[in-house]
């Protein structure tokens, strides 16, 4: 048994991203990881690399994010950074249908110059057609983020995971971890494949999460959910930038292979003890509406599947990183609530600073883990689980 | 027929070959509100396509489609009979495990909430993904005599037939009547049905009019001079259309030219519905499929769905028609119109033939084993066609250490593109099983989600009775569009 100093849960993007920015800082890693990595919200989500848009306790983060995405070569190598399918500089742009949302674009682009946040701009109907040709006439503009685009949400995870391979960290998967104790010296971590010890613990289990807090008497909200997506069988290309909606359900991309995959938040139906989710395709009715109405030439798509990613999601949308409350030498990172994908590359390394020196120059107080009130442990039920009576398909 | 979408009912059932029809007819004369959907515009599925014309011409297709096929008449007529609503030329993209079914008809979409269904989907033809099988000119036996069938088309061109089980030969008896260039037949059964049948004989008495029926086949073929190769490892040849089929006969290899080769490796349940709804499946070994674990009613492990005919597992046209019967016993049993004794009293002849079918199942499954489907594919053979990824590089991602199914699809597209995972999800779990050495049971197979057809975006937005979710959205806080998920 190799001595190991860090333990990370998790085999996400961020547990892989930990792993990696762990073992750069010299500490000796292991991942244990209960599927297989990436099987979850990493691997299934939309791909957006978005600054565009986002609460302004994530934009420190999200700004440094974007300058690792940009520098992906310099993290993970040439091949791996290509494996990521990273395409930047196309932009992310909010559609506005109205004056009304026109408005709260420069509202909102005021208020972010005001904090010294230059990245997104109010754009004009011009402009828009200019960077989107297949946008129907009711788009009047809208709010763009220039440097946004998308990745392969698969792609990268694997990437990070294999970087975090060739500097010595060791991936453990179907390792399901079962119990937690700290002892004077060091965490022993129970799993149904052995046991584990070490120093530093790091809590990236997504929609679990909270159940690793538990173990050793940490409350946290356990709030999940699980975000469809519906992909198109491949089309002639037509559109670089993503486009989102304001206050519409409108989400889209169109992927290297020429399909297009459209999101919008419409919820699926999670089951947390199976570790899926099951998607009701008639639901993503408005979706479908909306992106025909702002996209004429999507009504000649055709869907061919849709998916779910099991996900945390925060009573304030924004999520946990930072220091246990109750215990030493254990961090959380984990309910990125919908949009932890862009961050993929940065949180990891803000956590190993920590982890290695104390210190680290992003402000992350806004995602301290000791912010919510009880009643916020008690928010299961904002999303019940719709299950239909069913035995699930286990022998 | 209306063209109003109907939106309730207390029996929807998917599929209008012998399973469905019968399961309808039965259920509609029990008192069960019941729809079919079906994707043909006819009655019959595959087995029985266009009966109803084919039957009422009396011309030389009726003849060469033989006596089995005009058999399904007499289902087809109770069914019209029996008072099930029938909604032909309807694709069905989604079925809930709530009992919500998502249809697509003349390009519109619309719900039918069912109190229960019951899957009639059937089989479909196990792919045989050989060296060269995508070159155009290849397709199945099956889809051949489907032509001939719905269209009264014959090829023209010279023929080969390549495969095993009794369709093969069905197809190659029926093309030679019908006048195509039939040059060749290789069986790559690896036993004679002569020598099989023999050794069965214990086994198969009653059957004797199948197996002499099937003799009479070779024989008819024998007497045409159409020759008859015993062959395995067959590779296409052809730069951008097939040129000619080689396999190996006798220890040497021989080629035969073709326009038109048709594969047949016998056919598989169609499971994509059952898939998606996470019933459980259980790997039938003798029949290497999957198919979805029923109880004897076809009732599978989602609460409101049932599975009858060859989609429960492959059994055959006639063995079909009684699965159907006993899934409409058990739902007519379940709505509450027949009490659970009259359920099984009705249930005993409909058992008595199955068990007399199961015995010559269980003879043609050990003779007819899908060599050529199961064999080593080489690295340059094409498993997926849809998004073109070959069995090499599937081998090269298990060499990385990439070992479930579902990385394999995001990793190399296989199983993601128009055909949604029927034509090679078999194919890249037994690659998968091979390189790792292990069996499918292990492997599974691919999560498959809806919609299990494909679906214009056009047809999912102007869905008229959609459900529209109504639970606290996290879209937002505040509606403030920035503090969204």
């Amino acid at each position: 048994m190799t001595a190991t100093d860090a333990i990370v849960i998790g085999g996400g993007i961020h547990g892989c991203c930990t792993a990696l920015h762990l073992a750069l800082r010299g500490l000796r890693t292991l991942v244990l990881e209960k599927n297989t990595v990436g099987r979850h919200a990493s691997g299934v989500n939309a791909g957006g690399v978005r600054q565009l848009m986002r609460h302004q306790a994530e934009v420190p983060l999200s700004i440094a994010a974007m300058d690792a995405w940009e520098r992906l070569d310099d993290l993970l190598g040439p091949d791996l950074a290509r494996n990521c399918e990273f395409i930047g500089g196309v932009g992310q742009i909010g559609i506005a249908e109205s004056e009304a949302e026109m408005e709260w674009c420069h509202a909102r682009v005021a208020q972010m110059r005001s904090l010294g946040h230059e990245f997104e701009e109010v754009i004009d109907a011009r402009e828009l057609r200019r960077l989107v040709p297949a946008a129907a006439d009711i788009c009047r503009g809208g709010i763009i983020s220039r440097r946004d685009g998308h990745a392969n949400p698969f792609r990268t995870t694997q990437s990070f995971r294999l970087r975090a391979e060739q500097l010595g960290v060791r991936f453990m998967e179907r390792t399901r971890v079962t119990g937690l104790e700290q002892g004077d010296r060091c965490w022993t971590v129970v799993t149904e494949s052995g046991v584990f010890r070490a120093d530093i613990l790091i809590n990236c289990g997504g929609a679990w999460a909270w159940q690793v807090a538990e173990m050793i008497g940490e409350h946290l909200p356990r709030t999940h959910f699980a975000s469809t997506l519906m992909v198109t069988s491949r089309m002639p290309h037509f559109i670089d930038p993503v486009v989102i909606g304001i206050d519409r359900m409108l989400s889209f991309k169109q992927t290297e292979a020429g399909t297009v995959v459209i999101g919008g938040g419409v919820l699926g139906d999670p089951d947390l003890n199976s570790e899926t989710a099951d998607t009701v395709a008639d639901r993503m009715v408005v979706s479908a509406q909306t992106v025909c109405e702002f996209f004429p030439i999507l009504r000649r798509a055709t869907i061919v599947r849709s998916w779910a990613g099991l996900e945390a999601l925060m009573p304030d949308v924004i999520p946990v990183i930072g220091p246990s409350q109750v215990a030493r030498n254990l961090w959380h990172a984990f309910g990125f609530s919908g949009h932890g994908f862009q961050l993929g590359p940065i949180v990891g390394s803000v956590i190993a600073d920590l982890v290695a020196t104390g210190e680290n120059a992003i402000p992350i107080a806004a995602f301290n883990p000791g912010r919510f009130s009880s009643n916020d442990m008690l928010a299961t039920t904002c999303i019940p689980d719709r299950k239909v009576s069913q035995e699930a398909g286990h022998e | 027929m209306t063209d109003a979408p109907r939106t309730h009912c207390e029996l929807a059932i998917v599929g209008g070959g012998p399973a469905g029809l019968a399961a309808a007819a039965l259920a509609a004369e029990l008192g069960v509100e019941t729809i079919l959907f079906d994707e043909q515009p006819t009655p019959g599925g595959q087995i029985y396509r266009n009966i109803e014309a084919n039957s009422r011409k009396h011309d030389a297709l009726s003849n060469i489609l033989g006596a089995d096929y005009a058999k399904g008449l007499a289902l087809v007529e109770r069914f019209r009979r029996s008072g099930a609503a029938y909604e032909p030329l309807s694709a069905v993209w989604q079925v809930s495990a709530a009992g919500k079914l998502g249809v697509s008809r003349k390009g519109r979409a619309y719900l039918t909430r069912a109190g229960r269904v019951i899957l009639a989907t059937g089989a479909m033809e196990r792919p045989v993904p050989i060296p060269g099988w995508t070159l155009p000119g290849v397709m199945g036996a099956g889809a051949a005599q489907t032509l001939m069938k719905a269209s009264g088309l014959v090829p023209e061109e010279p023929t080969v037939i390549a495969g095993s089980g009794p369709l093969a030969y069905l197809v190659a008896l029926q093309l030679m009547k019908a006048g195509a260039p039939l040059s060749a037949v290789i069986d790559t059964s690896q036993k004679g049905l002569f020598e099989t049948g023999f050794a069965a004989l214990p086994v198969l008495s009653g059957f004797g009019r199948d197996l002499l029926k099937g003799l009479s086949w070779m024989a008819a073929l024998r007497k045409a001079r159409i020759p008859v190769f015993s062959g395995r490892n067959l590779a296409v040849e052809g730069i951008s259309r097939v040129e000619a089929v080689s396999f190996e006969t006798r220890g040497k290899r021989q080629r035969l030219s073709a326009s038109l080769l048709l594969l047949h490796e016998g056919v598989v349940p169609n499971n994509q519905i059952t898939a998606s709804l996470r019933c459980r499946h259980v790997w039938d070994t003798a029949q290497m499929a999957w198919r979805p674990w029923t109880d004897e009613w076809g009732a599978t492990s989602t609460e409101l769905v049932a599975v009858a005919g060859d989609g429960a597992g492959i059994s055959g046209a006639r063995a079909a028609a009684h699965r159907g019967r006993l899934a409409a016993l058990d739902a007519a049993c379940r709505i509450g119109r027949i009490s659970r004794a009259e359920r099984d009293e009705r249930a005993l002849p409909e058992r008595r033939h199955l068990q007399r079918e199961a015995r010559f199942r269980a003879f043609l499954d050990s003779t007819y084993c899908p060599t050529e489907a199961v064999r080593r594919l080489a690295d340059e053979a094409i498993a997926c066609r849809c998004e073109e990824v070959t069995a090499g590089e599937l081998r090269a991602f298990v060499a990385e250490g990439f070992t479930d199914i579902n990385q394999l699809k995001s990793f190399s597209r296989c199983g993601m593109g128009q055909c949604q995972g029927r034509m090679c999800g078999g194919t890249v779990a037994r690659v998968l099983a091979q390189s790792l050495e292990t069996d499918m049971e292990t492997v599974g197979y691919y999560r498959l989600r809806p919609p299990v057809k494909p679906l214009p975006v056009a047809q999912l937005a102007e869905l008229g009775n959609a459900e529209r979710d109504l639970r606290p959205s996290p879209l937002g806080v505040d509606g403030d569009p920035s503090q969204r998920v």
